[in-house]
């Protein structure tokens, strides 16, 4: 069973020559021949491409190379349907962009294959990733591995609902509003979100460009701090990215949490918490007390507002972003007897309901009469829920919340209301308006059934160190990351 | 906000969108109650505060200027819906 384990156990044993990457790529492709007619994780997968890569690794390490160089040698992973793989076809779980293939290599691919890995397979999400459940796809609902009645949250629910079912052993996503932490919390993965900067969008499908960031699924801490020392860096291609060092995370990882300092914020515990994600986020907080970290109250007062802000900024960003799918340069072209005729029906024809809605949303706050009135006014409210978290950060490290407020909720129940949907991102959004890093780590189980709860830590602009460290701390004082869904 | 206020077929058009009447009565819904929850920001005290566009302060972020590899005319087009002679082939637009 090799696709259970972790990148660090497996490259010990890689570089040992006690097992060869084709035995653990074979590992995940049996595994997805075995389960993921059940999961849906995976929109396409080519198995020949996976193995000829992993013969290549082998080749690499039987002549002398080494994980200190290439930290993932060897390492099937897995990667969301909107990131640039060069030759691979790239759709978004939308049926609009067709059999287009990429002509090229994300920044985050391509770092990837230097460090070794085995690059493979396109994961379901929600079109275009927008939504909490990965419903919203044009290749069919992914199902949580822990209840296939229920969903894996989203959008990148393909990401980790992989990871958890044993399918890859690590993956990519993307994080807009809580995409990466809200489905690792649902399906009992470690997911986290950069800070806005810290990783290249080169050869990502923007959503919304402001917030997008991209990041990993893994199945533990340790995984999570390789995965971010390789994607991580300034990339000139992404002006956004920042020229900010990329320290060795691995190293912050000492166990040794002694006098930091977490903050809790009151506006957190609000109603609609589920009564078992509380007191498993309540017995969190305790067992970080008995590490040695301190914990106070802290105040984030413009929280109410941040989902509010969020449905303004991310649909305004995503219908400038989307408005390049317009049938001229690629896209399922549907004709027209002109050119404004055949934007209109290709992109009537190709886009899901839910990303019709954020179109005309955005384009509406963004239409003139508007702007001021809604956009301008949210872009004002972003700067106070950013600065909550600035005066916040002045007095502790990392702060601490849920990642959502229940378990994974079942297929179809919030699927005909797209505001009760939104409303399950209310702890993860304002990480992303802010710009700063999160991270969702398991801390528990409801009873009946048995669903993963998530923990989520909230990190300084950079500080991803010091939220790593907190977070494995945690980990490796508590069994959760250790429990796998029965398949 | 009324849902009955929102003029999905003007917002479509702008949008360059394609819509079902089916869909815009759906639409017109639901995106009436969206409006009707964003619309409590209107309450924030907003006076004297500057907007952020982008949660990271950078400024005029610039490169040298230097002639650097690019895609092939090919790859470029490859997922061209149609083209003729390394061009894309789109409707007429003018007479």
């Amino acid at each position: 069973m090799l696709n259970r384990l972790t990148i660090s156990e497996l490259s010990a044993r890689l570089i040992k020559r006690e097992v060869s990457s084709r035995e653990v790529t074979q590992a995940c492709l049996d595994q997805i021949a075995r389960v993921d007619g059940q999961i849906h994780a995976f929109i396409s997968h080519d198995a020949a491409d996976a193995l000829a890569q992993a013969d290549v690794a082998d080749k690499a390490i039987a002549a002398g190379a080494s994980s200190s160089q290439q930290p993932l040698l060897g390492i099937p992973v897995a990667v969301k349907d909107v990131l640039a793989v060069k030759n691979q076809p790239l759709n978004c779980g939308s049926k609009i962009l067709g059999d287009f293939v990429s002509p090229y290599d994300a920044t985050v691919i391509e770092k990837l294959k230097i460090a070794g890995a085995i690059v493979f397979g396109r994961l379901n999400m929600d079109e275009f990733a927008m939504g909490s459940s990965t419903e919203n796809s044009a290749f069919g609902v992914t199902r949580n591995p822990w209840d296939t009645t229920r969903i894996p949250g989203g959008s990148s629910g393909g990401s980790a609902a992989a990871v958890a079912a044993d399918e890859a052993i690590a993956t990519l996503g993307t994080d807009t509003g809580g995409s990466i932490r809200q489905p690792a919390a649902l399906c009992g993965c470690v997911g986290l979100k950069p800070t806005y900067g810290r990783v290249s969008r080169y050869g990502l499908v923007a959503f919304a460009s402001s917030l997008d960031q991209i990041g990993p699924f893994t199945k533990d801490v340790r995984d999570c701090a390789t995965m971010l020392n390789v994607i991580g860096g300034h990339d000139r291609r992404d002006s956004t990215s920042v020229a900010h060092a990329v320290p060795d995370y691995t190293k912050a990882l000492d166990g040794n949490i002694k006098g930091l300092r977490l903050g809790l914020p009151k506006e957190y515990m609000i109603g609609g918490l589920d009564p078992e994600v509380k007191a498993a986020v309540d017995a969190a907080v305790k067992q970080l007390q008995s590490l040695g970290a301190s914990v106070e109250e802290i105040s984030l007062p413009h929280t109410e507002y941040a989902a509010a802000t969020y449905y303004i900024i991310a649909p305004a960003e995503a219908s400038a972003n989307l408005a390049r799918f317009d049938g001229i340069r690629y896209c399922a072209r549907v004709n027209g007897a002109d050119p404004i005729e055949l934007y209109s029906k290709t992109r009537g024809a190709g886009f899901g309901p839910e990303v019709k809605r954020r179109i005309i949303l955005g384009t509406y706050v963004l239409s003139s009469g508007y702007y001021d009135a809604y956009y301008l006014r949210a872009q004002k409210v972003r700067t106070l829920i950013r600065q909550d978290f600035l005066k916040a950060f002045e007095n502790v490290d990392a702060i601490i919340t849920p990642t959502t407020p229940t378990a994974a909720f079942k297929i179809g129940e919030k699927s005909d209301d797209p505001l009760q949907m939104y409303l399950s991102d209310v702890f993860t959004i304002s990480c992303n308006l802010a710009g700063i890093c999160g991270v969702s780590i398991p801390c528990g189980f409801t009873k009946s059934p048995k669903l993963p709860i998530g923990l989520q830590l909230l990190g300084k602009p950079f500080g991803e160190e010091t939220m790593l460290k907190i977070a494995h701390a945690y980990e490796q004082s508590t069994v959760w990351h250790r429990e796998k869904p029965a398949l | 906000m009324a849902a009955g206020d929102f003029n999905v077929k003007y917002v479509a058009h702008l949008a360059r969108l394609a819509l079902t009447p089916e869909e815009e009565i759906k639409l017109g819904a639901q995106l009436g109650n969206i409006i009707g929850f964003v619309e409590q920001l209107k309450s924030v005290d907003v006076s004297n505060v500057e907007p952020t566009a982008h949660a990271v302060p950078t400024v005029n972020v610039t490169r040298a200027d230097e002639i650097r590899p690019s895609l092939p005319h090919d790859e470029a087009m490859r997922n061209a819906p149609a083209k003729s002679g390394g061009l894309f082939v789109v409707p007429k637009i003018v007479e």
